[in-house]
């Protein structure tokens, strides 16, 4: 019998941080951001039927990249526990918190737990408030770390290009068209700086509308979402503002 | 109640499979499900819903519930609300006892959400149905005890070619049996009386204001004849509550529009107490 080979607990959790890092980098980006009205989200997804982008709650919506079976998992648990807990107190007292802090203990489980894999996933638990300032944007990691994110998130392959570009180019209160095209341009700008075309087919694109009552998720589809983009094409790029600083404290 | 040891989500949460939030609870917390509890001896007073009346129409379907509530001799409530909305297409209304009438409606309503959100596409109309009897069904050892609920469930069926006739009524029996219903129908103490007012006000080619204007008068007719049901409440401004749901979806049909109508059917009660004539031939 020879005795196991020593790993250090450092290089244990680096080798399946660096696991799901791996998994998750292959995958298509997905971008969350605020814009007058409440917030986008905005994936490159090519399925009709398998979501990126989900409804959770009244003003709560999921978005994750990585692995589908994973964060479908997640979507599956988040809705079961917002549910439960609306059922059992008040549709006010469901919070994006509660499930943020959820998905947080449970992805840190599995992360350290020796008998699973890590999952390659990231998650954003987005909820729409009174006002812009009561937004609340949770990014959540598949180590289960979560940051409290204002503005704009971006997740997937490319996250820290789109990030890097989102920083330059984010605009406070622009309309939907507007935060529209930004995602989109940002989806299709490759780090060499060349420019795929996305069409509508290939994006899936949903937004929490601070106005809708109730059910504040809403999906744009088929004929609408075309419009949408034909509309939001004819905006020019925009140049932020000098006095307005992008870039946000998270 | 819901994390394990380790503050991961139990098992229950990420089950595959499950579209149901009725069975989710069954699994994770059993105890918060109605019909699950035991019961013990003896009777007790509880309020109590009344008359429920639901009319169709060219495109849709009308319900509409009086504001009362009973407990024996007493009115236990005169303003409760006993119509709700089940989802974006459809409605429920409740006679029966009220406590659990509202606590059945709201797991109803959760269920509906539940199963939309997790399957990314609405149950049909039947569907619907067939879910609400089979909760129902889990109420019957309370309903032996005279604690009884039975819902009238009606809705807006997308699946229906010919959208004129989408509007579609279901009522229920104690054992959770499921019936459809034709043109209309009326559920509660008060319901033999507005069932028979129906019967003569019903038209096929009603409009939303028509079958208003009839569930308006229904209503009026049941609580002539029947204690437990209230009629409008001028002096307080208390209406029944009304609803329609069509290919626009739910709506509850506003106040101020109610207040007139409920005003030209007084006015018109004040001449012929019976209500409109109709005609013999």
């Amino acid at each position: 019998m020879s005795a196991p080979f020593y790993v250090s607990p450092e290089q244990l959790m680096k080798d399946r941080a660096d696991y799901a890092r791996k998994g998750i980098a292959r995958g298509r980006s997905n971008v969350v951001l605020q814009y007058a009205e409440g917030i986008l989200f905005v994936a490159e997804n090519p399925s009709k039927a398998l979501h990126k982008i989900s409804e959770v709650y009244d003003r709560i919506a999921f978005a994750a990249v990585g692995r589908y079976n994973e964060f479908e998992n997640l979507r599956v648990a988040g809705v079961r526990l917002a549910d439960l807990t609306g059922y059992t107190y008040d549709r006010s007292d469901v919070t994006a918190r509660t499930i943020a802090n959820a998905y947080a203990q449970t992805l840190g489980a599995i992360f350290s737990g020796a008998g699973e894999k890590p999952y390659e996933i990231e998650i954003v638990v987005a909820e729409v408030g009174e006002s812009e300032d009561d937004d609340t944007i949770y990014r959540l990691t598949y180590d289960g770390s979560v940051t409290e994110e204002h503005a704009f998130v971006a997740m997937g392959g490319q996250a820290e290009h789109i990030s890097g570009l989102l920083k330059e180019r984010f605009v406070v209160d622009s309309s939907l068209t507007a935060a529209l095209r930004l995602a989109v341009d940002v989806l299709t700008q490759a780090p060499d700086g060349e420019m795929r075309a996305l069409t509508a087919g290939q994006l899936e694109v949903a937004a929490l509308v601070r106005s809708r009552t109730r059910r504040a998720f809403r999906r744009y589809v088929g004929p609408e979402l075309e419009a949408l983009l034909a509309a939001s094409s004819a905006h020019e790029a925009e140049v932020p503002d000098a006095d307005v600083d992008p870039d946000v404290e998270s | 109640m819901t994390t394990d040891g380790s503050g991961r989500l139990p098992n229950a949460f990420h089950q595959p499979g499950v579209g149901s939030f009725t069975d989710f609870l069954g699994m994770h917390a059993p105890d918060m499900m109605p019909g699950k509890r035991t019961l013990g001896p003896g009777t007790v007073d509880a309020p109590h819903g009344t008359t429920i009346v639901a009319v169709t129409y060219t495109g849709g379907v009308v319900m509409a519930g009086d504001r009362r509530a009973t407990m024996g001799n007493i009115i236990a409530q005169r303003d409760i609300e006993k119509v709700f909305q089940a989802d974006e297409h459809s409605c429920v209304g409740i006679a029966g006892t009220a406590g659990l009438a509202i606590e059945l409606v709201r797991l109803f309503q959760v269920e509906l959400e539940h199963y939309e959100k997790l399957q990314g596409a609405t149950l049909s109309l039947e569907g619907k149905a067939n879910r609400l009897s089979m909760m129902i069904r889990g109420n019957l050892p309370m309903a032996m005890q005279g604690l009884a609920v039975v819902p009238i469930f009606a809705g807006y069926d997308l699946l229906v070619s010919d959208p004129q006739k989408a509007g579609r009524i279901f009522s229920f029996d104690v054992t959770g049996g499921r019936y459809e219903e034709h043109s209309f129908h009326a559920v509660g103490s008060g319901s033999m009386f507005a069932r028979g007012a129906l019967k003569k006000f019903f038209r096929e080619d009603f409009s939303q204001q028509d079958a208003v204007r009839a569930c308006v008068e229904a209503l009026y007719d049941a609580a002539d004849d029947d204690s437990a049901t209230g009629g409008p409440d001028l002096t307080r401004q208390i209406y029944p509550v009304v609803v329609s749901c069509s290919i626009e979806g739910f709506q509850r049909v506003a106040d101020d529009v109610l207040h007139d109508m409920v005003g030209r059917v007084v006015d018109a009660r004040m001449i012929r107490p019976g209500g409109p004539a109709a005609p013999l031939s």
